[in-house]
C-alpha cells in the first residue's frame, strides 16, 4: 500500500467556510492536488464566527496547529469580515502567548472559493513548520 | 443523548472505496457510543438505498442519521429529506464528507485516508449524538414583488413574476424606462433593435394589471425582512400634466435656457433642462429635470401643460421579496487614458454608437469623414493594474458588431482592431468571421504591452507591437480612435447598503454560489438579476432575471415561509447586556429587552443569518449558535484528535 503509516506528520484543524473556503477545499480534493491526511477541516458559516476557545481547545487537546480558511473579502455577511477575523487571531495568539505557546501554532489566511491550490500551498508549508518545530521539541 | 444512530458509509462506486477501505471504517465506528447500526453501500445517493434508509428508519425507530460520502453541497439536503420522509426531524441528520476531502484529496496515501475517514466518521457521530430536533423559523409572508431598475432584466423579470400571480412594483429612478439597452440601435445577436426590443416588453409591462410601474422613483428606507419588507418609495414628479400637445412643448423645450450634457448619448450632445423622451424610451411623455431647472418660468409661460405644483410623493409598500436589477455603467476613461480627453478623435464605444445613430449617409467626427477607424479593445477591463480585472464580456461581439454596421453603412470604411485577444463567445464567433471576410484587420497585444495613441502633425496613430506578427511595430493613422470600454457597476449602487447586499471582490452585487444559488444574495429575499451582479449581455441578463423572478416568487407564493432554524441564541443568564454582538451583527438582529430584571440581549429569528460574527466578541460567552454550540465543536475537536486505530 502507497504512503504506510502518517502517524507522525504533524496534525492540524482547519476551520473552513461554509460558502467560500469549504469549497475550495473540495475542489482541491476534485483536482487531486494532495496535501497531508492529518489536516482535518470543521466547516463553519464565516471566519469571523470562530471562537478563540475553540482554537484554544484544538491546540491544548492535542492538534499541532490551526488554520483558518478565511473568508477574506468574498465573504457573503459582508466586508466587516477580514478585520474581524483579523481581530479572533489577534486575541487568540495573546492568549497563546500568555500560556507559553507558539503562536505560530496558529494561522491565517484568506482561501477564496475557487483558491484550491493556494490552500493545500498554505497547509503543506504550515506542516512543514509544525513537523521541524516537533522534531526540535522532541529533541529538547 | 442519541442511543439509535444509523451510520451509512458509501463506497460511491469506486470513487471513495479505491482510496478509503470503507469496511475498515464501518469497523472502527459501529461500536460508538450510540451507534446501533452501521452499513456500507455502494451508492448512498441511489434510490434504492433512500429507500433503505427510510425502512430503517421507521422499523428500527432511529433517532440519529450520518451518512459519510461525497460534499454535502452536493447531497446534504438529499439526505435531510430522506430523514424527512421516515418521520425523523431533518436536524438530526449529520454529513460526513469523506470523498472530496479524503478519498480524493489522499488518492496517493490509502493508509492515510482510511485513518482520517475514521476520525471524521466519528467526528460527525459525535456531533449527531447532540443534534436536537428544530422547527423552522415560520413567517407569513406578503405577495407582492419590488423590482429595482427597469431595464431589459427587470421589465422581463416584472413580466415574469406578474404572469406567475404575484403583485409586482416596478421602480425605476429614471423618468423612462429601458436602461441601456434603450440607447443602442442594432443588436447583437438577433437583427431585432433596442427600441424594438423595449418596446415589445414595456408594452407587456403595461398591458398586465398586477404590475404597477413607477419611474423617477427610488427606495429611500428599508425595514423588516424576507416575507415582509416594508419599503418607502420617493417619487419624483416629471411636473407635466398627463394631456400634453406636441407643439407647445417644443416651444418649452426652445425658451428653456439651461443646457446640459446629454448622458443618453454619453455627452456629445446637450439637452435642455426640459426635455422630451428619445423614441426608444417609455412612457412618452416629456419632464423637468429639476436639478439643473433654474425655475426661470420660461417654459410655464409658453406651455399650459408644465405643472411646477406636482410635488415629491413617499409611498411605503410592503413586498415578500426585493429583486435587484439596476444594471451597470460603462467604464469612463480618465483623462489622458489612450488620449481620451486630451485628443479630440478619441472617444468611446458607447459615443461612437450613438454617433452612428446620428449620421445617416457618410460618417462625420468633429467636422471631419471617417475612413480609418482604430478600436482599442479592454479599456477599463482585464486591468492589470486598475481595479476591473474582470473581462467585460459584451464587448468584443459589441465593437465586431459595430464596426460591420459602419463598414455597411457607409463608404470606404477601414477597421483596424487592438484587441488583446477576441473573446467572441458562443453564436458571436460567427461576426468575428464575417468581420475578417469583410478585411477587417486585426492587430494583438498583451496586457503589459498595450498599444500606444499619439496625436502628430495633426494626425492621430495608434501604435502596436503585433505578437500575430512576430512583435513587429505597426502604425495605423486613425480618423477616429474608438475605445471599448467595459462595464463598471452603477457609480449610485447606494441601494446595496440600503438592503445590505454584499458586494464582490469585481464591487458588483454578489451572489451567494456563483453555480449552485446564482441570483440570491446572503439577505434572504432579496435576488439579483441582469448587469447588476456583473458583465452580462441581453440574453444572460434575461436568462438571469427569469430565475430571479422565479426564486423571489417561490419565497412568497405560499404566503408563508420557512427559514432555517440555525440561528444564534442567547444565554439569558449569562448575557449582561453590553451591546457588543449588537455591534458586530450585519444585520441588526439583536434587541435589547428586559428579562427578569435586567437588560439583556435577545435575537429576532428571522433577521438572523446564522453567520455567527457575534459569538467571539462576547465578553460572556452567552452566545451560541445552533448546530455549532460549543459542546458540538469542542467533542468533534476531542474525537478528531484521537488516536490512530488502523
Ligand atoms: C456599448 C454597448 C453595446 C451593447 N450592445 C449589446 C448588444 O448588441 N447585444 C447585447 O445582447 N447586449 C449588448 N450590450 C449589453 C446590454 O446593454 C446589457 O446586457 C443590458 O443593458 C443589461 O440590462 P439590465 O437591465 O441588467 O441593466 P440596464 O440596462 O443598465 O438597466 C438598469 C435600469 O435600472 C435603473 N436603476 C439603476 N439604479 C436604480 C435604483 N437605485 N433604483 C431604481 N432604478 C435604478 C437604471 O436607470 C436602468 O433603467 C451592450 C452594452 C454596451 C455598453
Ligand atoms: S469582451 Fe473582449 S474587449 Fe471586453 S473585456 Fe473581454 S476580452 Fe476585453
Ligand atoms: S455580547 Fe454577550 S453579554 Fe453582551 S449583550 Fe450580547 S449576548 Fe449579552
Amino acid at each position: 500500500m502507497a504512503g504506510g503509516k502518517v502517524n507522525n506528520s504533524p496534525k492540524i484543524l482547519v476551520f473552513s467556510t461554509e460558502k467560500i473556503s469549504d469549497p475550495a477545499i473540495d475542489m482541491a480534493g476534485l483536482l487531486k492536488l494532495h496535501y497531508p491526511p492529518t489536516v482535518y477541516t470543521i466547516p463553519v458559516p464565516c471566519s469571523s464566527a470562530i471562537k478563540p476557545r475553540w482554537i484554544m481547545h484544538a491546540l491544548e487537546q492535542g492538534f499541532d496547529g490551526v488554520f483558518i480558511a478565511a473568508d477574506g473579502t468574498d465573504c457573503p455577511y459582508g466586508e466587516s469580515c477580514t478585520t474581524k477575523t483579523g481581530e479572533i487571531v489577534r486575541e487568540t495568539m495573546e492568549q497563546l502567548k500568555e500560556k507559553g505557546m507558539d503562536p505560530a501554532r496558529l494561522k491565517m489566511a484568506a482561501i477564496c472559493s475557487v483558491c484550491s491550490e493556494p490552500f493545500v500551498k498554505h497547509v503543506k508549508s504550515f506542516a512543514e513548520y509544525l513537523g521541524k518545530e516537533k522534531e526540535v521539541n522532541a529533541v529538547e | 443523548m442519541k442511543k439509535k444512530i444509523g451510520v451509512y458509509i458509501c463506497h460511491c462506486g469506486g470513487n471513495i472505496s479505491d482510496y478509503v477501505d470503507v469496511e475498515k471504517v464501518r469497523q472502527a465506528v459501529e461500536n460508538e457510543g450510540g451507534v446501533f447500526l452501521s452499513k456500507t453501500t455502494m451508492f448512498a445517493c441511489a434510490d434504492s438505498n433512500q429507500k433503505d434508509m427510510v425502512s430503517d428508519i421507521k422499523e428500527k425507530q432511529l433517532d440519529g442519521v450520518v451518512v459519510a460520502s461525497c460534499s454535502p453541497k452536493l447531497h446534504l439536503l438529499t439526505f435531510r429529506g430522506v430523514a424527512e420522509r421516515a418521520g425523523l426531524n431533518k436536524y438530526n441528520y449529520v454529513h460526513a464528507n469523506i470523498r472530496e476531502q479524503v478519498s480524493w484529496a489522499h488518492s496517493d496515501n490509502k493508509t492515510g485516508a482510511t485513518e482520517k475517514a475514521i476520525h471524521i466518521v466519528k467526528a460527525a457521530i459525535a456531533k449527531v449524538r447532540n443534534a436536537e430536533s428544530l422547527e423552522p423559523v415560520k413567517v407569513q409572508s406578503t405577495k407582492a414583488v419590488a423590482v429595482v431598475g427597469a431595464g431589459v432584466a427587470g421589465m422581463r423579470a416584472a413580466i415574469e413574476l406578474a404572469e406567475a400571480g404575484a403583485e409586482v412594483f416596478l421602480i425605476e429612478r429614471e423618468f423612462f424606462v429601458g436602461g441601456r439597452v434603450s440607447q443602442w440601435d442594432d443588436l447583437c445577436i438577433t437583427d431585432e433593435t433596442g427600441k424594438e426590443l423595449i418596446t415589445r416588453l414595456y408594452d407587456r409591462v403595461m398591458q398586465h394589471k398586477h404590475v404597477t410601474l413607477f419611474t423617477g422613483a427610488e427606495i429611500v428606507e428599508n425595514k423588516g425582512s424576507v416575507g415582509n419588507f416594508e419599503i418607502k418609495v420617493k417619487v419624483t414628479p416629471r411636473h407635466f400634466k398627463l394631456q400634453c400637445s406636441g407643439g407647445e412643448l417644443q416651444k418649452a423645450i426652445d425658451v428653456c435656457p439651461v443646457e446640459v450634457p446629454d448622458e443618453f448619448n454619453f455627452n456629445i450632445t446637450k439637452r435642455k433642462a426640459i426635455y422630451h423622451n428619445y423614441p426608444s424610451e417609455y412612457p412618452q411623455l416629456p419632464a423637468i429635470d429639476m436639478k439643473t431647472c433654474t425655475r426661470c418660468g420660461k417654459c410655464e409661460a409658453v406651455c399650459n401643460a408644465v405643472d411646477f405644483s406636482q410635488k415629491t410623493e413617499y409611498l411605503n409598500i410592503k413586498v415578500g421579496s426585493i429583486l435587484l436589477a439596476t444594471g451597470f455603467d460603462p467604464y469612463e476613461p480618465p483623462k489622458g487614458e489612450f488620449g481620451y480627453g486630451e485628443i479630440d478623435n478619441v472617444i468611446t464605444l458607447p459615443q461612437f454608437k450613438r454617433v452612428i445613430h446620428y449620421n445617416d449617409k457618410r460618417l462625420i467626427w468633429q467636422g471631419k469623414e471617417v475612413k480609418n477607424i482604430a478600436y482599442i479593445y479592454c479599456v477599463g477591463s482585464r486591468q492589470l493594474n486598475g481595479d476591473n480585472k474582470y473581462c467585460s464580456r459584451y464587448c468584443c461581439t459589441s465593437t465586431i458588431h459595430t464596426a460591420i454596421t459602419a463598414k455597411n453603412k457607409y463608404k470606404g470604411i477601414h477597421n483596424f482592431h487592438f484587441n488583446r485577444g477576441i473573446r467572441t463567445y458562443g453564436k458571436a464567433e460567427v461576426r468575428y468571421d464575417e468581420s475578417s471576410r469583410l478585411g477587417d484587420v486585426y492587430l494583438q497585444s498583451f496586457e503589459y504591452d498595450p498599444p500606444v495613441v499619439e496625436a502628430r502633425d495633426g494626425q492621430t496613430f495608434v501604435k502596436i507591437k503585433d505578437v500575430l506578427t512576430a512583435n513587429k511595430e505597426l502604425e495605423v493613422a486613425a480618423d477616429l480612435v474608438v475605445l471599448v470600454t467595459g462595464m463598471v457597476p452603477r457609480k449610485d449602487n447606494s441601494i446595496a447598503g440600503l438592503l445590505k447586499v454584499p458586494k464582490g471582490r469585481d464591487k458588483f452585487f454578489n451572489e451567494i454560489h456563483m453555480k449552485l444559488r446564482p441570483v440570491e444574495t446572503v439577505i434572504d429575499g432579496v435576488t439579483i438579476a441582469g448587469a447588476s451582479q456583473g458583465p452580462k449581455n441581453i440574453m444572460e441578463s434575461m436568462n438571469s432575471a427569469l430565475s430571479a423572478a422565479t426564486k423571489s416568487f417561490s419565497l412568497i407564493d405560499s404566503g408563508e415561509l420557512a427559514l432555517e432554524p440555525t440561528v444564534a441564541v442567547v444565554n439569558k443568564e449569562a448575557c449582561e447586556w453590553c451591546g457588543k454582538c449588537d455591534e458586530a451583527c450585519p444585520y441588526s438582529a439583536f434587541e435589547k429587552v428586559e428579562k427578569d430584571g435586567k437588560m439583556i440581549a435577545k435575537v429576532i429569528p428571522s433577521v438572523c443569518k446564522g453567520c455567527g460574527m457575534c459569538l467571539p466578541v462576547c465578553p460572556s460567552n452567552a452566545l451560541e449558535l445552533i448546530g455549532l454550540s460549543d459542546h458540538d465543536v469542542e467533542s468533534m475537536i476531542d474525537v478528531l484528535i484521537e488516536k490512530d486505530t488502523v
